[in-house]
């Protein structure tokens, strides 16, 4: 592989497997792989080489950021949600990574024959709800039918434009030895709600969604003067993936304390119960900011203050540059390795 | 968190941790048994507080690593088929066969299914039944009862449509193989506390009188590891073997009456292979004669089994706690995750597993 690089080589290269696995969309590290072999080595450019949540691009001297996801969530109404808020809030929260003011928005809908149409409108006015509180618009969309059994009922698509506010960058390259490492609030409580709800999983939970616009409390954090070196949210793969994601974009080492992660005693109970590590479950309304340390209290007061923060809180430090590692301090005050996941979680045995 | 928190305190762990280190004079080589302890011991470091005297060696406790590749092609072989829904606990699905995983089915078209429990594809098979439910029964005596109660109640409401693949292992009789084993190091034992539950540890008794060995039920949290490997390091230095039950908050002698009944109504004793190990007599189970039909092997005969090719895997050795992951010239070079030679790198209780994510692909520590 290495040959055909230097060779200038910049079409898509065959990647481990033969086929793609659920896990390819995981989040982890399959996931990169593929992104990176298939879809960067294609599209090569300066902008997309940022991997960002968000591009940031100039348009006539204004910075504007642009970014777009699918949302292929099963089942379509959860505790907490529902796939439509899923597909505002989590495009609204990506441009809010790039420090944006999230402004327009475009929805496509790929639509599975015999889906009811109650449940689109369902779907439809919680976006329009979800928009609103985001206080965003929905301006141009596309829609397509598929035949029976082609679709899992509906997919989203939703892609966004945002008028950058941050002064600085926000990017991966900008995190320095010292920055504090904050996160937003509690997590995990999205993915173990979806799981909950999905066929199969019988315990009962009161836990819902934390799916969760978070443009306000970035731009919040902007408007205090907060010199945001790197945001991202955590989505799939959770709290490991991202800190694992900017330790190695920035190529530095980042430490984390497990006991100051806050996590809520339902998310951890149904963790312990399906043998899962909540720093690896998805969250929809939760994002990690690297600040420096001279910020770190000023930057949790101003999260505090806001609905969307009230948990937030300090749980690490960029230690040292040249070394791309996630390392973890136990409960009993051991050191681990934090990994990005490999693949998807999966529910152990006994 | 109840239960959880008060296992996990750092001035406690250090206490005992201490208290191991005055009572320990010499090297000892213990072994726990359970994938899950393996996890625990990985995860929170619990090693790293130990008096370097004392190793730990990892045991072959995890169901989805020493499940046979034959086995798991037979299953592979099942989920392919038209009007076949495969289920299986997650752990199962990434174990290579001899030429592909259970994720490969699905991923080209087969309808496998994580469930969380066998009475899950019980009820799948009640709504589909223009389908065959195929179930994985994989597990120790942990799980034995649940998959037991999935077979009785197929029978006794007429679910026809319902069959298991029965890949049960018991662990008593593959500690005995340890010992007996001529390299064998293990002087001590930290058995399995989810296992006893079911069980209780009147079999352990035996063991410990026969070979000279202490045996400690452990739980799971980092306390209950370091109070299980005290309790070891004390009868072993006090020239004691006896069996201990570090778990009693959730471990009886005579462990849980109807579980076990439930298991003997429906499965036998039965030789078992296992995987990277080799056969083991009396240390698996089978289904009874009398509930034959529910076994997933006679419902769907295998095609000829394939050759399993020959890799670099150590999981042999690794699972009779004659090498540690790290000793695998492989290890995290061509064996990963996602690409994993042999099973003790997927199952969440796989000792390769755990060192991989725990303790990166180059930074092992060895105490």
């Amino acid at each position: 592989m290495d040959q055909v690089q230097s060779l200038g080589v910049s079409c898509p290269v065959p990647i481990d497997h033969s086929h793609i696995l659920l896990a390819h969309g995981g989040g982890g590290r399959l996931m990169h792989r593929l992104i990176e072999d298939v879809f960067l080595s294609a599209f090569k450019n300066p902008v997309i080489e940022t991997r960002h949540d968000a591009a940031v691009v100039e348009l006539n001297g204004a910075r504007i950021a642009l970014t777009t996801d699918s949302y292929v969530v099963n089942p379509l109404f959860f505790p907490g949600g529902d796939i439509g808020v899923l597909a505002v809030n989590g495009t609204v929260s990506d441009l809010a990574m790039a420090g944006a003011r999230p402004l327009y928005l475009s929805a496509s809908f790929i639509i599975e024959e015999g889906l009811p149409v109650e449940t689109l409108t369902r779907v439809v006015r919680s976006m329009r709800d979800a928009a609103a509180e985001a206080g965003v618009q929905i301006v141009t969309g596309d829609t397509k039918v598929v035949d029976r059994g082609k679709g899992d009922g509906l997919f989203i698509n939703t892609s966004g434009v945002g008028h950058v506010e941050s002064r600085h960058p926000i990017a991966p390259t900008r995190v320095r030895p010292g920055d504090a490492i904050v996160v937003s609030g509690d997590l995990g409580r999205h993915g173990i709600a979806v799981m909950a709800a999905r066929e199969g999983l019988q315990f009962e939970t009161t836990l819902e969604s934390d799916t969760a616009p978070l443009a306000s409390p970035v731009l919040a954090l902007i408007a205090s003067d907060i010199d945001i070196h790197c945001l991202r949210d955590l989505t799939r793969g959770g709290l490991a993936s991202a800190l694992n994601e900017i330790a190695e974009a920035a190529g530095a080492s980042i430490e984390i304390e497990e006991r100051r992660v806050p996590i809520r005693d339902d998310v951890r109970g149904a963790c312990e119960l399906l043998g899962f590590d909540p720093l690896y479950v998805a969250n929809e309304g939760r994002f990690v900011a690297f600040v420096p340390e001279h910020d770190a209290d000023r930057a949790v007061d101003v999260l505090k203050a806001h609905a969307l923060g009230a948990s937030a809180t300090i749980i690490g430090r960029v230690d040292h540059a040249g070394d791309p590692t996630v390392v973890v301090w136990s409960p009993i005050n051991t050191r681990r390795v934090l990994d990005m996941l490999s693949g998807e979680q999966l529910p152990r045995i006994c | 968190m109840r239960f959880v928190d008060e296992y996990r305190d750092p001035d406690a762990a250090a206490e005992v941790a201490t208290a191991i280190g005055r009572i320990t004079t010499r090297p000892w080589t213990i072994m726990e048994v359970c994938g899950g302890q393996t996890h625990a011991i990985v995860r929170f470091g619990i090693d790293q507080l130990l008096p370097k005297e004392i190793t730990l060696v990892h045991g072959p406790g995890c169901p989805v690593c020493v499940t046979p590749v034959a086995l798991i092609d037979a299953a592979i072989d099942i989920a392919s088929r038209e009007n076949v829904v495969f289920c299986s606990f997650g752990d199962m699905l990434r174990v290579p066969g001899s030429s592909r995983d259970l994720l490969a089915v699905k991923a080209l078209g087969g309808d496998v299914r994580i469930v969380y429990s066998p009475l899950d594809a019980l009820a799948l098979a009640r709504r589909q039944p223009a389908n065959q439910v195929v179930f994985f029964a994989v597990g120790f005596e942990t799980t034995a009862p649940a998959n037991a109660m999935a077979v009785y109640r197929a029978k006794r409401e007429g679910v026809d449509n319902f069959s298991i693949v029965v890949a049960h292992v018991l662990v008593p009789p593959a500690m005995a193989s340890i010992l007996a084993s001529p390299g064998n190091r293990v002087q001590g034992f930290l058995a399995a506390g989810h296992v006893c539950a079911v069980m209780g540890y009147t079999e352990y008794e035996p063991l410990a009188r026969r070979f000279g060995v202490p045996i400690v039920v452990t739980g799971f949290e980092p306390l209950d590891v370091l109070q299980g490997v005290y309790l070891c390091v004390k009868q072993l230095e006090e020239g004691r073997a006896e069996v201990e039950n570090q778990y009693a908050r959730a471990v009886r002698r005579e462990g849980n009456v109807q579980a076990q009944a439930m298991v003997q109504e429906i499965f036998e004793v039965a030789g078992r292979t296992w995987r990277g190990i080799g056969d083991i007599p009396g240390s698996g189970l089978a289904l009874r004669e009398r509930y034959a039909s529910y076994d997933a092997l006679q419902r769907f005969p295998f095609r000829e089994p394939t050759l399993s090719p020959e890799t670099e895997c150590i999981a042999g050795e690794i699972l009779l706690g004659g090498k540690t992951p790290t000793d695998c010239p492989a290890f995290g070079a061509r064996c990963t995750p996602e690409r994993p030679l042999g099973a003790p790198m997927v199952s969440s209780e796989g000792a390769c597993a755990a060192y991989y994510r725990y303790r990166g692909r180059s930074a092992p520590t060895r105490v």
